[in-house]
């Protein structure tokens, strides 16, 4: 109905003037948002002649895939992916366990639950206050003994509180009928959760899981500080480090024909192939995730 | 008649068994325990004299508030780095604010349903790519003779500056890149609360013989004011944090000067050159960071609480 209104209304010169000019803004404005990712693309395609001399913006000048020959020949490349991908995929089952562990018990009442109110006192502590940089660093390293290792880009960024809050007030907004009746069937709080409000929540879920895929995928400080020997670094921090000095690796490398740019934009579009290719799939979800997480009460 | 009705009601009971509950925060529990409040007693460094190995943090010589007083009294360097990071944060939080506020409203006038999701997609797409990664794009485009110089140089200008190796065009650059990567994220936020905008305010005041611009003035705006100011508050919060991911992949020491902030700063006295002894200085900075974000969150939150029906927590 509005549709159709709209359609017929009148429109004065002025708005259409404003319309087009809008549209035209927009469009620019989202060019700037992807042109950069497309110039990197062209400079990885181009050799090293037409990147040296600054003439390729938009379209490879010189087509060829070496550089990417050589991202792929590289074996840290391989070593820092697989650590990424283990990262990934062991960081993101154990940030959704622990979310729903934590999620489920805080989304009951405080009347079926003693003791909510410090549990989320301490969930508010941790959220609003850290030991800061050196602390963690010095727990991380020589208290729990995690450094050099998988586990320390797991287990420090296992909980995730924000998930968690978003999670809880999702199980908040579910009908309390379900439980009721999970409950009058003689379910446990184990089989109402896993039978009756899981499936309830697969959009929740999915927006956690992607928090912590894009969360591990991306990071990589931790990468850097906690460990000390590169063959434990995850695929960003090896991007990194390779970026901080380019030198060291032109040195040794085989295929003069490549420039350091290049390579640099090769290796930078190697490791955003997986985000680009899920990102429509994914920008829904968070979309979704967004405005639910922002419902409250 | 009154005897049946007078059958107790059944008090409505605690679903299961309550241990379950109990049992099933306490793996989460654990993990915080270990890795968000162990830090906190952790900060028992900034307090000590310095970090001995054998006897750990909690072993360690106490020394009082020595490193606080030192930070405030003696170390030029801690001074600039706290200034740099609230101009930075400020700058991004002043200039960056209305970006996406405009582009929802501007978003919102487009009709055609495929180009609004088409914009909506690409701006977005920014805020899912890491500041290493980011930081590589804005290196080359930045780059002495690279895509930005080409682009002054089409419109005649021949600049020779090296534009992150400048103190001010280095800031300039973190500011616009950071609300560059952020704003189509804001955009999601306020564009969700404009189509929640009841249609029939727009009919009425068209009825009124408003138009498109007192319309958006006077209905838009207004609808959509607690989010703004709702966004406001939390980012407040943000003021003492310039982005410390970005600005270690962009930086280098030609623009200390105005570009190195209080994280940037911790980590290269401390952990970059693994420094030791510096760790109880870079304790003590990181805390008296900590503190101060914790006043500034909660203060913001508390005004939220006060104003709004909105709870964070």
């Amino acid at each position: 109905m509005t549709k159709t209104k709209k359609r017929h209304r009148k429109d004065s010169i002025g708005y259409i003037i404003f319309s087009i000019f809008n549209y035209i803004f927009l469009g620019l404005v989202a060019l700037l948002c992807v042109l950069p990712l497309v110039h990197i693309l062209a400079i990885s395609l181009s050799s090293k002649g037409p990147v040296e001399a600054n003439i390729v913006s938009l379209w490879p000048k010189g087509f060829n895939l070496d550089s990417y020959k050589y991202v792929f020949s590289t074996n840290q490349f391989w070593v820092s992916l697989r650590i990424t991908v283990l990262r990934t995929l062991l960081g993101t089952i154990l940030t959704l366990f622990l979310t729903i562990c934590l999620a489920y018990p805080l989304s009951r009442p405080a009347r079926q639950l003693t003791g909510r109110k410090i549990y989320m006192a301490l969930l508010i502590i941790a959220m609003l206050f850290s030991g800061g940089l050196i602390p963690t660093y010095i727990i991380i390293t020589d208290v729990l003994k995690l450094g050099d290792s998988i586990l320390s880009l797991i287990l420090p960024c296992g909980v995730q509180i924000f998930s968690a809050l978003m999670m809880m007030n999702f199980f908040r907004m579910l009908p309390r009928e379900l439980e009721e009746a999970a409950y009058i069937d003689g379910a446990d709080h184990f089989q109402t959760l896993i039978y009756v409000v899981l499936p309830c929540s697969l959009p929740i879920i999915i927006t956690v899981v992607l928090f912590s895929v894009i969360g591990h995928w991306n990071s990589w400080f931790d990468g850097l500080i906690y460990n000390t020997q590169p063959e434990y670094y995850p695929l960003q921090t090896y991007l990194q480090q390779f970026l901080k000095q380019p030198t060291n690796s032109s040195m040794e490398m085989k295929f003069n024909e490549i420039s350091d740019s290049s390579l640099a934009s090769a290796n930078i579009f190697v490791i955003m192939i997986p985000v680009l290719i899920f990102y429509p799939w994914m920008q829904k979800y968070f979309i979704k995730g967004i405005t639910l997480g922002s419902v409250k009460e | 008649m009154n005897t049946l009705m007078a059958k107790p009601k059944k008090r409505r009971r605690p679903i299961g068994k309550e241990w379950q509950l109990h049992l099933m925060i306490l793996l989460p529990m654990v993990f915080l325990l270990l890795f968000a409040f162990l830090p906190m007693f952790g900060l028992r460094l900034a307090f000590v004299e310095k970090l001995s190995y054998k006897k750990g943090i909690w072993g360690s010589e106490w020394a009082g508030l020595k490193w606080f007083r030192y930070i405030f009294t003696s170390l030029p360097e801690f001074k600039r780095a706290f200034r740099n990071t609230l101009f930075i944060a400020t700058a991004k939080l002043i200039l960056g604010f209305p970006v996406p506020i405009i582009i929802s409203l501007l978003l919102n006038e487009v009709r055609s349903k495929r180009y609004k999701k088409i914009i909506q997609t690409l701006i977005f797409l920014p805020y899912f790519i890491s500041w290493v990664v980011l930081g590589g794009i804005v290196k080359t485009i930045f780059a002495h003779g690279g895509a930005f110089d080409q682009f002054l140089m089409f419109f005649g200008f021949h600049p020779n500056t090296i534009w992150l190796q400048n103190n001010n065009s280095f800031v300039a650059i973190v500011i616009i890149t950071d609300i560059w990567k952020g704003f189509g994220y804001g955009t999601i936020i306020y564009f969700a609360a404009l189509t929640g905008i009841d249609p029939t305010l727009y009919e009425v005041a068209q009825i009124d013989g408003a138009n498109k611009f007192q319309q958006i003035v006077h209905i838009t705006i207004p609808c959509i004011m607690p989010v703004i100011v709702l966004n406001l508050l939390l980012n407040l919060g943000s003021v003492i944090n310039a982005n410390f991911d970005q600005i270690l992949v962009l930086y280098n020491p030609l623009v200390y000067e105005k570009g190195d902030i209080i994280d940037t700063y911790v980590y290269r006295t401390t952990l970059e050159g693994s420094s030791a002894t510096n760790y109880p200085i870079g304790s003590a900075i990181g805390m008296f960071k900590s503190v101060i974000s914790l006043i500034l969150i909660s203060t913001s939150n508390l005004i939220v609480k006060k104003f709004t029906d909105y709870r964070i927590f």
